[in-house]
């Protein structure tokens, strides 16, 4: 197993369901990130809270790469080919909001709460994601 | 007005959070999901840590009414398990696996200001209207 990083991965994780419990006693709505993101473009109602959260996750990183993290240069690697990358955030977008939740909608907020509808969402949308990626393997991609 | 400074505290959290786990970065989630080479499982470690630390307050707050701030809690209705959730959570799963990214990584990412990290929230939001215009 390469690259395996349970301790950063752990902390992370403790650190996003704390902001996932914060915003809930807070404000009484769950931080589903396709959910925020689908009523920051289409509903005039809370847009600006819901563009507040988005706008944070774009500054939550600037602030660990500029203040906290400095020395260690942050790792980002992704494919720049817009025949995965156009695609695949169409896919994202349409499916999360068909589905009705991502990984912290379903993932985090919904099997944090027991929901059995997100425990399966979560479950086909790895099984699935798992399944692509193995199929692009055979085609030399992401290998 | 309090309502907007917590998003974005709350954001600002999730998305240090994010960062700190490596889910931002899309090789590390495409390790995740490639399991029949170089599984890396990190990725089990980051849900698992956010779970179990909002699972005993969603318990215990959970038959709050108000939020802190006042407002009505609305928790989303029973979801049924419905082709809706197996056909978007399958279509989301292929997607996620094209690219390593899902919606909170998606945003975060751009502050890494490498110009693909907006061509794929466009398609993303593309993805979104066209589901929302067609499918009620």
């Amino acid at each position: 197993m390469n690259n395996f990083t349970p301790f950063s991965a752990l902390l992370g994780g403790v650190i996003i369901g704390l902001s996932v419990v914060f915003y809930f006693y807070m404000t009484g709505r769950l931080a589903g990130i396709s959910g925020i993101f689908e009523n920051a473009i289409t509903k005039a109602s809370q847009r600006l809270s819901n563009l507040a959260f988005l706008l944070g996750l774009v500054i939550g990183p600037l602030i660990y790469f500029n203040f906290i993290a400095s020395s260690a240069p942050v790792a980002f690697n992704i494919t720049h080919s817009y025949l995965l990358i156009i695609p695949g955030g169409f896919l994202v977008g349409f499916g999360t909001r068909l589905g009705g939740g991502c990984t912290s909608g379903h993932g985090i907020c919904g099997i944090g709460r027991l929901s059995t509808s997100s425990i399966i969402a979560t479950g086909i949308f790895v099984a699935i994601g798992m399944l692509t990626v193995a199929v692009l393997q055979q085609f030399g991609i992401y290998l | 007005m309090n309502d907007k400074i917590i998003s974005l505290i709350c954001g600002i959290i999730f998305g240090i959070g994010l960062v700190i786990s490596g889910m931002t970065n899309p090789e590390k989630v495409i390790g995740f999901l490639s399991i029949t080479h170089n599984w890396d499982a990190s990725l089990i470690f980051v849900m698992g840590g956010a779970i179990i630390t909002a699972g005993p307050f969603f318990y215990f707050l959970k038959n709050k009414e108000l939020s802190a701030l006042g407002d009505k809690i609305n928790l989303p209705i029973k979801q049924n398990i419905d082709k809706k959730l197996i056909i978007g959570s399958s279509l989301f799963g292929i997607g996620w696996g094209l690219v390593g990214l899902c919606p909170g990584p998606a945003i975060s990412a751009l502050a890494t200001f490498d110009p693909i990290t907006l061509v794929f929230l466009i398609s993303m939001a593309a993805g979104v209207l066209v589901k929302k215009n067609t499918i009620k």
